[in-house]
């Protein structure tokens, strides 16, 4: 009856088998229903197969009594938190490290990545030569190299490495003195925003005023002066209220101070090591990729080599740069959950073990997906407005 | 990363399985001919392979004993190395039979995890082992406070080291790792302080670290820890098979059979022996379980009795040289009580 109304509107197309919008609509409809009807057949089994395991199922174990310690807790937590605390901990863990990571190889990766395109021999081959080796090394053994082959080898804590400025390096990790700002402190952090503030406005000025008169303006090392001088000025003025808390030997460890733990910096350094590997290329290629009639231009136009760089070459080649870069760095976050074979209490590490206290696998993978997803698509959207703002603006 | 893997697996078993009801465990491993046994991934006493890739240990035994229980041959069995976070998983999704691997019984384990432990191999409790050359003067785990302590995660042995060191006010820094060989390697290298786990435990690690001699184990023992086999809740007929060839173990002991004088002992005319034997006319425990009458006769000619199990895994005849202690059979003051075959 359908085929008939069709065919009396459009008389031309033949049967509606033919039919291109029918025939589109059919397969559309098709692949919805087999898409929903396989998702509700997993969910369905799923359930049936837990009830019918036994196995108890839900999200309301999050709530009990955790029972466990973990080493490194950004925020309050004991063993009388509850499992959610726990996965939070996890969570905040694989942040600090991703960032940390990224942060690092990105400034490790630019390095390298310059030094390819060095004039210098040396330099060159020894980029080279970092390039090919983290590259092609899986990170799990970097992790390893940084954590067996390099910080376990270090003294023992009683007969730890002094270092300048009362820190200590030993096979437990590296120990700094920890800042403790007295009264009257937050003047120094009330100044270093004034000071951002500052140097924002006198950079503005600075543009305007190169437009419309063309004169320029040591935008950079007023802004310097500003961060670096007023917060010290604070200091002075409300009396340094600044002591350090030194890291000590006690009966087994060295107590006080700021621990950074050897699972966290072989797993930071493996992370960024092996990233940056692949950053260097990238900005190789990104800076290769700027045509050298750009250069050319802009030295026929009187640049130094300096500008150049900086306003001509750089912004084109992050063009290039910045797409691949953002993959590295989802890489980089989900590389860290390798943490587990070295003992850094990341979110895999964690949640793998709530899931094994409580039995209750699938909703434990499930978070550790949906967790996983939900930070790499924040990096993604993070970097998608950078992405924009480099973009070419085409009038 | 095996664990997620695991897990994954898990859940898309879970998703994939046919929603009818499986086979019973039983039928299943008859038909495809061997059990698959999850076990430890090497501690030396309970499931550790030897220089020939054989597994040792009482847990291997046991699993060893099943085997022999249901095909009359021990060599009928596959052993799979587990982590303590694996292990759980493996047993729920199907791909082990029975997990025999040091494992604690508890209340949640037996309720909220879907599997049933069938008895108790090995009764033990947690302790804590130091370095005694780098760390004179300590001869108690409560000279701990503010020590790194190693701990393998996914065990109740966390639990319980989290729980001691509250109750007793100390501080202590947790070194985590998921695998035993980690822990131990972490240990050794000298990245904590002490070292905790089960005692039995304890001292199996002790001969693998690079100079045993400067490891001492501390007095302290701090939780109980029931260690036996663990089966899939709700296949009654394995778990009874699992549970039945553990009390054949202990009975045989009790009887004085043992793998040398099993023969012998066929031709008794004592009630007790005929019916644990099968021997008895018109006896048909073994058929009942779903087995053969002379399945006791199979399981001791494979692996002795429970006595000569322990004995020569942790026992006088093992490097461990661990004493029977609560071990021992309740005729000997111990805690090993097998109910009767009859």
């Amino acid at each position: 009856m359908a085929s008939q109304e069709i065919l009396r509107e459009e008389p031309s197309r033949g049967s509606f088998i033919n039919d291109p919008r029918i025939r589109s609509l059919f397969f559309q409809t098709l692949v919805v229903i087999l898409l929903f009807s396989s998702i509700w057949w997993i969910v369905h089994n799923v359930i049936e197969n837990l009830q019918r395991l036994h196995i108890a199922s839900g999200f309301g174990f999050l709530w009990s009594r955790a029972g466990f310690d973990i080493s490194d807790t950004p925020i309050a937590y004991t063993s009388d938190s509850t499992y959610f605390r726990a996965l939070v901990v996890g969570l905040l863990n694989t942040i600090i490290v991703a960032v940390a990571g990224i942060v690092l190889a990105t400034v490790v990766g630019f390095t390298i990545g310059i030094g390819r395109l060095s004039q210098n021999w040396l330099i060159r081959k020894i980029c080279t030569v970092y390039v090919e080796i983290f590259r092609n090394i899986p990170p799990l053994l970097v992790i390893f190299f940084w954590y067996s082959g390099v910080l376990a080898v270090l003294p023992p804590p009683r007969e730890s490495i002094h270092l300048p400025f009362g820190s200590f390096l030993n096979q437990r990790g590296f120990y700094l003195p920890r800042t403790v700002w007295g009264d009257g402190s937050w003047l120094i952090g009330v100044a270093f925003l004034l000071a951002i503030a500052m140097a924002w406005f006198v950079a503005h000025r600075a543009h305007q005023r190169q437009r419309a008169t063309g004169q320029q303006f040591p935008v950079f090392w007023t802004s310097v002066a500003l961060i670096v001088g007023l917060p010290v000025l604070a200091f002075l003025l409300s009396g340094m209220p600044l002591t350090f808390d030194f890291p000590k030997q006690s009966t087994f460890n060295l107590t006080g101070g700021f621990w950074i733990k050897p699972e966290f910096l072989s797993l930071l350094l493996a992370l960024s090591f092996y990233t940056a590997a692949f950053i260097a290329e990238i900005v190789r290629a990104g800076i290769r990729g700027v045509s050298r009639g750009q250069t050319e231009a802009a030295a026929a136009l009187g640049l130094r080599s300096g500008p150049i760089l900086r306003l001509v070459v750089i912004p084109q080649a992050m063009r290039i740069v910045i797409p691949p870069l953002t993959s590295q760095y989802l890489n980089l976050t989900k590389n860290s959950s390798l943490a587990i074979a070295i003992g850094y209490p990341d979110l895999t590490a964690t949640a793998g073990t709530v899931l094994n206290q409580t039995g209750q696998a699938v909703e434990g993978v499930f978070i550790m997906m949906i967790a996983y997803l939900v930070l790499s698509l924040v990096t993604s959207f993070v970097m998608n407005i950078v992405n924009a703002r480099m973009a070419l603006v085409e009038r | 990363m095996k664990h997620i893997a695991l897990g994954i697996l898990g859940a898309a078993a879970l998703g994939f399985m046919a929603s009818a009801a499986s086979a019973g465990t039983l039928d299943t491993v008859k038909q495809k001919g061997f059990i698959q046994c999850g076990v430890s991934t090497g501690l030396a006493g309970f499931s550790a392979p030897d220089d020939k890739g054989d597994w040792k240990g009482i847990d291997a035994d046991f699993c060893r004993a099943v085997a022999a229980a249901v095909f009359g041959d021990a060599s009928k069995v596959k052993f799979t190395p587990l982590s303590a976070k694996e292990r759980f998983t493996a047993l729920q999704s199907g791909e082990i039979d029975i997990l025999s691997r040091n494992t604690t019984w508890t209340s949640n384990r037996d309720s909220a995890l879907g599997l049933d432990f069938v008895g108790i191999t090995y009764y033990d409790g947690q302790g804590f082992m130091i370095n005694a050359k780098k760390l004179p003067g300590v001869n108690s785990a409560l000279q701990l406070s503010g020590a790194a302590v190693c701990v393998q995660s996914g065990t109740t042995t966390e639990l319980n080291l989290a729980d001691y060191f509250k109750k007793n006010k100390m501080e202590y820094n947790p070194v985590v790792f998921e695998k035993l060989e980690e822990v131990n390697a972490a240990y050794d290298a000298g990245r904590c302080d002490a070292y905790t786990t089960d005692q039995s435990g304890l001292y199996g690690i002790r001969l693998t670290l690079s100079s045993p001699a400067d490891h001492v184990v501390l007095p302290e023992i701090i939780s109980k820890e029931p260690l036996g086999p663990a089966v899939r809740q709700g296949d009654d007929q394995w778990a009874h098979i699992a549970r039945w060839t553990y009390f054949a173990l202990l009975n045989a002991e009790e009887a004085g059979i043992t793998q040398a004088n099993v023969d012998e002992m066929k031709t008794s005319t004592d009630p007790n022996i005929q019916r644990l034997l099968g021997t008895e006319p018109d006896g048909k425990y073994g058929a009942d379980l779903g087995l053969s009458n002379d399945f006791v006769v199979n399981i001791v000619k494979a692996v002795g009795n429970y006595g000569e199990m322990f004995e020569r895994n942790v026992g006088s005849g093992s490097p461990l040289k661990i004493a029977r202690g609560i071990n021992a059979l309740w005729t000997k003051g111990g805690l090993q009580y097998g109910p009767p075959i009859r």
